[in-house]
């Protein structure tokens, strides 16, 4: 059936998106490894409102994608910042508080 | 696909706007428009006028406080708007008073640093409006769509002000942890509700909880109630999710770390309390366990990393993470049919009566800082010597943090013991036993800094009093006031505790 493929599309994309938040050291692409689980989710969303036939998912999916959009506003103003401040955005380097 | 769009024209075609409870929905309309006086004013306003924004926030506050407080009065039954998507009970309204209260005060901590800092001032006040009508919201929302809307909007103007101070490195990295783990959890927990969805065909939290009640749980089920709650673990900062937690609050602002560690943290909390007591009483056989570890570790690595801190702003930040515990450790026998009632009563009054005291430990810690331009430990020698009022609130609220009679900490943490000594299970004597141990582990921390204050002399000699500006002394007296009435008079909260009202009114 179509819509389970596309539920495992989804967990596979969510996979690669939490690998890439947890490996990767550059802000922007810790950005778009969150947004691939974001799209992770409006796939599964879309998919089971297909399989179950109710709509709930899909307004779902609507509110995700325009919340999104706002999470990634302030996230990419926030890696401007820390821009301007250090010439890098290596999150590794953020480190000036221990313990 | 044809056959969802023509559901979808069916549905529309019986469409009938639905009946809305303009007094039920007041105290968020009158956010919603104090939002948009406290943003245009602040573009009309001159710099020289930028105080009064402090003031007009503060008002709007109160202004959305009076409809709480009617609708409590009147409070028969309970108002139930689209469909029981959000719904306007006892509970929600407890919670949307101590949410207005908790902003209250930090608008009152936040007067004075901000002018002094130089910061901006309207922004700030219209994000943190923006992210108390979140946790107002948060207090009503019974449907995952409503949720997560709630929580987005709590929290993305709560990453922006952990960065306030945009020139100073360590409040850059405190919002970017911040906002990273953050946006990080909400993408599991919506990956959580989207199985959760899938699970149950349903976004209703009691449509999830009939469909999660009725026969054993299947594999999706399980997965998709250990990411909801995996998600709401970060938000609360539990162990093991808590890593952003030190950094931000010791990065970020003081007025916005109090905010944090009390009002963002709580509304956390009642969103968890309504997936665990309405959406999940059928999975307690997945929740309690992982809730269980959860409060085991949060308490227990929060107290031992706070053991060692020398920094009182890092060391409050852990003593917040491992409170965290034992507000979550009740929420471990949600589902017990004996202690579900008085697990509910529990967490309601361990926020309210934290809400105060930590609070108040802040804005002493701001006062103090003031003046000493550190908050390392030893900076606070000889507070007593030359302020003595200040070093009085700041054992008031550290010996009520430490649970110590008659101040609030400690009915609070009673009625956490009695919760889940309610359950009576062996699992919950084990619990209990590890909390009693972490209760004097924590005191020690908290009585080292308070010895500090009281034996030690000045680091430099200085005994300058301190002059704590008005703002902060009326949020002091608010938090002391608070923190001590709880404690000597707690049957003004214990009735939350009544379980038909309000188990009654949640399941419902």
């Amino acid at each position: 059936m179509l819509a389970v493929n596309f539920l495992l599309l989804g967990a596979v994309l969510f996979c690669i998106g939490v690998y890439g938040v947890i490996a990767r050291r550059n802000a922007v692409l810790v950005l778009m490894s969150i947004e691939l689980i974001l799209n992770a989710v409006n796939l599964n969303l879309i998919a089971f409102a297909l399989i179950k036939g109710t709509v709930d998912g899909q307004v779902f999916a609507l509110y995700v994608v325009a919340i999104a959009a706002a999470e990634v506003g302030v996230g990419l103003a926030m890696v401007l910042m820390i821009y301007r401040n250090r010439r890098s955005i290596a999150l590794d380097e953020l480190s000036e508080m221990k313990g | 696909m044809i056959a969802v769009v023509s559901s979808v024209l069916a549905q529309a075609s019986e469409w009938v706007s639905p009946t809305i409870d303009w007094h039920a929905l007041a105290p968020e309309i009158v956010l919603v428009i104090g939002i948009n006086i406290v943003l245009l004013l602040d573009l009309q306003l001159p710099d020289s006028k930028k105080w009064a924004m402090a003031s007009i926030t503060g008002f709007v506050l109160l202004a959305a406080f009076i409809p709480v407080v009617t609708l409590w009065v009147i409070g028969d039954d309970t108002r139930s708007l689209f469909d029981g998507r959000y719904v306007i009970d006892e509970y929600a309204l407890v919670l949307k008073g101590l949410f207005l209260l908790a902003a209250y005060v930090i608008v009152l901590m936040s007067q004075t640093e901000l002018e002094e800092g130089g910061y901006y001032q309207g922004e700030f006040y219209v994000l943190l409006l923006c992210s108390v009508l979140g946790m107002v919201m948060m207090a009503s929302s019974r449907d995952l769509v409503s949720i997560f809307v709630a929580l987005e909007l709590l929290s993305i103007p709560a990453y922006m002000m952990a960065a306030w101070r945009k020139r100073d490195e360590k409040s850059n990295e405190a919002g970017v942890k911040y906002y990273l783990l953050g946006v990080f959890a909400s993408a599991v927990l919506l990956y959580g509700m989207s199985l959760l969805y899938g699970a149950t065909r349903s976004t209703l939290l009691t449509d999830i909880g009939a469909a999660l009640s009725d026969g054993d749980l299947i594999a999706l089920e399980v997965v998709a109630v250990v990411f909801v709650l995996c998600g709401f673990a970060f938000k609360i900062s539990a162990v093991p999710f808590h890593t952003w937690a030190p950094d931000t609050y010791e990065g970020a602002p003081l007025p916005v770390t109090a905010f944090l560690s009390v009002a963002s943290k709580a509304a956390g909390f009642v969103a968890l309390m309504s997936i665990i007591f309405i959406a999940f009483p059928g999975a307690d056989g997945v929740s309690e366990p992982l809730i269980w570890t959860l409060a085991v570790l949060t308490m227990t690595i929060g107290n031992v990393l706070a053991l060692r801190q020398t920094n009182v702003v890092r060391l409050l930040a852990y003593s917040s993470v491992s409170q965290g515990g034992f507000i979550l450790m009740p929420l471990a026998y949600a589902g017990d049919p004996n202690a579900g009632g008085s697990a509910l009563n529990a967490v309601i009054v361990y926020l309210l009566v934290y809400a105060f005291m930590n609070l108040g430990a802040f804005a002493v810690v701001m006062a103090v800082t003031r003046k000493t331009r550190s908050a390392e430990m030893s900076a606070f020698g000889g507070l007593f010597g030359y302020a003595p009022g200040l070093a009085t609130a700041m054992t008031i609220f550290f010996a009520s943090l430490a649970g110590i009679p008659p101040l609030g900490g400690w009915f609070a943490k009673f009625n956490a013991f009695r919760a889940v000594l309610d359950a009576g299970t062996t699992s919950a004597y084990v619990l209990a036993a590890i909390a009693a141990v972490n209760t004097v582990i924590a005191a020690a921390y908290y009585m080292r800094v308070l010895r500090i204050v009281w034996m030690d002399d000045a680091p430099d000699g200085d005994t300058s009093p301190i002059v704590t500006p008005a703002p902060i002394a009326a949020a002091l007296g608010l938090t002391v006031i608070g923190t001590i009435v709880l404690g000597v008079l707690p049957n003004i909260v214990a009735r939350f505790g009544d379980v038909d009202t309000l188990t009654g009114a949640l399941g419902s």
